[in-house]
């Protein structure tokens, strides 16, 4: 496929919001069964304005994608049947929930709604943050299920598409809430960053099992069942079009395979190989925002051409049909 | 049920492209706006087209054969790019199973072209909205027209007639009677999506007979050799019979 930077953009800036709340609401649950020390509202307020400040990025990043961006309310109409409506309709919905959940930190609004049998409150920031949980992970399945459900890109059509999406927004979020904890709240610091390492080490399982099962896929469509010619050498002289056309422009990468192999390398080194062990230098007491930031800044490089890789690396069988011009 | 779909005899296509250049004529002039052509007089021309004739070369040299294959929207019973769309501008007809995009409720967010593995979708620069092949759904209802001119472009336009219309739901119509007895197929029927057109395959007819069948073996001149000659003093049959 040919990756569209403004696909790419979206799905990793959402990905990091999304990780970032993730990590917010866990330190808060950790915080009010007294498991870490409580934070003020401010650490949650703050952020939770970059968090949706990642998510609004993302969504802006989105609309580059549409020809009709005008017309994108009517997007959030085909809920039954569409992953992308669904998207639609959730990243809203989780940046609503996420605003409200940051507004009543920012300004403590914060009554207590009940007390759990442990005797612990049940504050209203604990059930946004719970809702708002619901709608990062639903967030994280949708635009998985969007490309996981194409079954015509076997690439895509796996179970770990889902998975990666998770984890590798997961540790992108988490690096994020380590660099703003090392700012308000170094104290979290080790926890957060043990997380993020956890995930890490996750995401960088998920992502090679992925890229190890497609390197072993076989093509289910070949030349042969395109056209209905049963012979071993067919060979395309034409495909209708001299100067391109749509399908040669939208499906096809157009770069050379070494372009994609060196890609690959890149992308794991950025993701995790440089970050794994500067993480594992602020865990060992070399508290550093910018050995943070930089490990932030170059994971999140990382995973542009980690996306980038996703997109290219997925073959259309449409592809059969436009292989030579002439 | 109604399933309109064409049926496209490779055996008879010959690659002319009237029916690319027919569709695109019709359906650039229709109530949905024209079909972009992008740098038409340029080095690199392109535009978006609801019908392609793409050839292919079988086999090796010497033994080679030449295979023109008309692609445009197959119309699947079971439409992958139907249930993606978010707005649901992409729709299959109840009553005659045509799969249209309506152009404006589209968002161009091109996601269903990435649900269709033919390709058989294509995007309109200009409009910014997804395009296929309507098969001439302006066309084939309009009581203005005769009851001949009620086809699709590229069916009027084809000179060898190797393209059928019809619905193939009706077991007794051409298309459906072209399919079962010329051996008609799906493309790609791996993924399940009963695409509605059928192609005809190339057929060779081939004279297959044996060696005895030209010469009959049993022929008893063959065993008992020629007969014997009678005598020419012998009687002959009008001497030993009185009529």
């Amino acid at each position: 496929m040919h990756p569209a930077f403004s696909v790419i953009f979206l799905t990793t800036l959402i990905g990091v919001g999304q990780g970032f709340f993730l990590a917010l609401f866990t330190v808060e649950s950790y915080a009010a069964f007294g498991l870490l020390p409580a934070q003020d509202g401010s650490y949650y307020g703050t952020g939770s304005l970059l968090a949706l400040a990642f998510l609004i990025a993302g969504l802006i990043a989105s609309f580059f994608h549409l020809g009709r961006p005008e017309r994108a309310w009517r997007a959030a109409t085909r809920w039954r049947t569409s992953w992308l409506s669904r998207e639609v309709i959730v990243l809203p919905a989780f940046m609503a929930t996420l605003s409200l959940y940051g507004a009543a930190h920012l300004w403590d609004f914060n009554a207590d709604l009940g007390l759990l049998p442990s005797g612990v409150p049940v504050k209203l920031t604990f059930v946004l943050g719970v809702l708002a949980t619901l709608f990062a992970f639903l967030l994280f399945i949708c635009t998985g299920m969007i490309y996981a459900c194409l079954r015509f890109l076997r690439e895509w059509h796996t179970p770990l598409t889902v998975i990666n999406y998770i984890l590798l927004g997961g540790a992108s979020g988490f690096l994020l809430a380590s660099v703003h904890a090392a700012f308000s709240a170094p104290v979290l610091l080790p926890f957060l960053v043990g997380w993020t390492l956890i995930l890490l080490v996750l995401a960088f399982v998920g992502r090679v099992a992925s890229l190890i099962r497609n390197r072993r896929l076989k093509p289910k469509s070949t030349l042969q069942s395109a056209i209905g010619v049963k012979h071993p050498k067919i060979v395309q002289k034409t495909q209708g079009a001299m100067g391109g056309s749509f399908n040669t422009r939208e499906f096809f990468h157009g770069q050379p395979a070494s372009l994609l192999r060196s890609v690959r390398w890149l992308f794991l080194l950025l993701v995790f190989a440089i970050p794994a062990p500067l993480l594992l230098l602020v865990l060992s007491g070399e508290v550093s925002v910018d050995l943070l930031l930089l490990a932030f800044v170059v994971q999140y490089v990382g995973l542009l051409f980690e996306r980038w890789f996703f997109f290219a690396q997925a073959n259309h069988p449409q592809n059969l049909y436009y292989q030579s011009v002439a | 049920m109604t399933q309109l779909a064409l049926v496209i005899d490779l055996n008879v296509c010959v690659g002319c492209h009237a029916c690319v250049t027919n569709c695109k004529e019709w359906n650039t002039s229709g109530p949905a706006g024209p079909l972009v052509d992008q740098n038409p007089y340029g080095k690199n021309p392109t535009g978006t087209f609801f019908n392609r004739v793409q050839t292919f070369e079988i086999g090796e040299f010497p033994h080679t054969e030449t295979l023109h294959f008309p692609k445009s929207c197959l119309h699947c019973e079971d439409p992958p790019c139907v249930p993606v769309c978010p707005t649901g501008a992409s729709y299959k007809r109840k009553e005659d199973g045509i799969v249209l995009v309506d152009y404006d409720k589209c968002i161009g967010c091109k996601y269903c072209s990435w649900a269709c593995p033919y390709g058989a979708r294509e995007f309109d620069e200009e409009q910014k909205v997804m395009k296929k092949c309507t098969l001439c759904v302006d066309r084939i209802y309009d009581e203005r027209l005769s009851a001949e001119e009620r086809r699709p472009a590229c069916v009027r336009a084809c000179p060898t007639r190797a393209r059928l219309f019809g619905d193939i739901h009706d077991p007794h119509s051409e298309v459906s009677v072209a399919i079962r007895e010329n051996g008609g197929y799906p493309l790609m029927p791996e993924w399940g999506t009963q695409p509605a057109n059928h192609y005809l395959p190339r057929r060779k007819t081939r004279l297959r007979l044996r060696e005895d069948e030209i010469e009959r073996a049993d022929n008893p001149l063959k065993i008992d050799r020629e007969l014997p000659q009678p005598g020419k003093t012998e009687p002959t049959l009008d001497d030993v019979t009185s009529w």
